[in-house]
């Protein structure tokens, strides 16, 4: 189960990676891997802005609907139109082509309450 | 929860377990979508074991699963008969299949979630001169499915498996194991169905695995199962037809033999036939993306003209495909219609079934 360094993970499995105060959202490895082959993702409009934990978007795989949510507060800035057609990016490659939304952060304190690699790696023990 | 003979082996394979009708079963092993084109393209064995089997027997068998299922079950010794069971008001207790196994010796492959209720009402109904025995935990059930099936299989028998015509059961040995063996599926593939003592599960599904290799065979959970049935249009108990749909809208005319003396529900049915259905299963294709999920809305000129029953990605057809109850007024292929998702209105248009 790949948990790489320097991004910031939640405990609905998802992570956050932030640059000059935007952070780049997706669902880690693990979540990709429970919920299987996905096969649709509805993404937020840019300019939607998000309180931290409200739902954003959903995800699909062909066995189950789930919610994301987010991770910390902002506006959206970007969505990943490339999954509107390839879905799977988020299966191949959670971390970087399987990215889903890019928010502007209205408050980088938030980042403080979300996990690290570690914290995230022992908190999958835990659930496990 | 229950287990199948085949537990452990799905947990050293890897499998994704999940709670079904209180058995713990493989919903995937590598993955849906690999899994359902295997089937498709070559080939996949599933653990459906949790399937129940009730067995009748007695002088008076013929006659009283005549009186059980709406199809015609008096038919050769050999044949598998598919049939809804219904209630006196036609509404659907079980979808099964009928093995006559001999002149007055019937087993009943039920739904594993339906069968203490399917027992119940079979037991409750029941004549003096037959004998009604619940053979489940005698039965462990593979089903290799795909178009590979019998060139893997005929390297473990004795016989010819091309004598073997769809929907027509033999008792004979695989790998040594004597079974009963079945051309039967719920996937739209060619492919045979094992009943097996749960003690020769293990070896005959690892001879199976081992003769598949060489056609691109792979083990295949749950999840591809209903993506294969769907495809094929085939109904899923609790999903397309319960309690509160009848078999002529269901699209199970077929299977509901008037021409018989009674059966349980015919009243009702003929009622429903003379009078005419008020809404039919349709299958659609999504035009727009989105996935339609069970009980979502169908909407016709923005009012509600029905329901989604199942809805799933097809792997084969790389579509969004669905089936669920329209208003009879509107059942008519190439009709547009909208599927209600999360409030967003995504268009489909009925379609043809089977789907493949």
């Amino acid at each position: 189960m790949s948990i790489p360094a320097g991004f910031y993970y939640s405990e609905d499995h998802e992570w956050v990676k932030v640059e000059e105060g935007v952070g780049t959202i997706g669902i880690t490895d693990f979540a990709q891997d429970e919920l299987g082959d996905i096969v649709f993702v509805e993404l937020p409009q840019v300019g939607d802005e998000f309180d931290k934990e409200d739902n954003f978007g959903v995800i699909e795989s062909v066995k189950a609907v789930s919610d994301l949510y987010m991770p910390v507060s902002g506006e959206v800035v970007e969505v990943n139109e490339d999954l509107l057609d390839q879905p799977e990016l988020v299966n191949e490659d959670p971390y970087e082509d399987g990215w889903i939304v890019k928010v502007s952060l209205s408050d980088e304190s938030e980042l403080d309450e979300l996990m690290d690699a570690d914290e995230y790696s022992s908190f999958l023990e835990e659930e496990a | 929860m229950k287990k199948t003979a085949l537990n452990q082996l799905h947990h050293d394979l890897g499998a994704k377990m999940i709670d079904f009708g209180g058995w713990e079963m493989p919903v995937q092993y590598t993955g849906i979508i690999e899994e359902h084109l295997a089937v498709r393209n070559n080939c996949g064995l599933f653990d459906v074991s949790h399937m129940g089997e009730i067995e009748i027997t007695g002088p008076g068998s013929t006659a009283y699963v005549n009186q059980l299922v709406t199809n015609q079950i008096d038919v050769e010794v050999g044949r598998v008969i598919y049939s809804p069971l219904c209630y006196e008001d036609g509404g659907i207790i079980d979808d099964l299949l009928v093995y006559r196994i001999d002149s007055n010796h019937y087993l009943l492959v039920v739904n594993a979630s339906n069968k203490e209720k399917d027992f119940e009402w079979i037991s409750k109904n029941a004549p003096d001169d037959v004998k009604i025995k619940d053979l489940s935990d005698q039965y462990g059930l593979l089903a290799l499915q795909g178009p590979k099936s019998e060139e893997v299989l005929s390297s473990l028998v004795d016989f010819d498996l091309s004598e073997i015509k769809p929907f027509r059961l033999v008792q004979e040995e695989v790998n040594g194991k004597e079974m009963i063996i079945s051309r039967t599926g719920y996937t739209g593939e060619d492919g045979f169905e094992l009943y097996l003592s749960p003690e020769d599960a293990d070896e005959t599904w690892n001879s199976i695995m081992e003769s598949g290799e060489e056609f691109g065979i792979m083990p295949a959970g749950l999840g591809c199962r209903n993506t294969l049935r769907l495809e094929a249009a085939l109904c899923l108990y609790g999903n397309d037809i319960n309690e509160d749909t009848n078999p002529l809208e269901a699209g199970l005319s077929w299977t509901v033999k008037f021409d018989k003396e009674d059966f349980y529900g015919k009243k009702a049915l003929v009622e429903t036939r003379d009078a005419g259905v008020e809404r039919e299963l349709v299958g659609f294709i999504l035009k727009d993306r989105g996935i339609a999920r069970h009980g979502y809305d169908i909407e016709v000129d923005d009012k509600k003209a029905g329901f989604v029953t199942s809805g799933s990605f097809s792997p084969t057809l790389d579509e969004n495909i669905g089936m669920g109850y329209l208003q009879k007024e509107f059942v008519e292929v190439g009709k547009e219609i909208s599927i209600m998702i999360r409030s967003r209105e995504v268009k489909a248009k009925v379609v043809e079934l089977p789907f493949i």
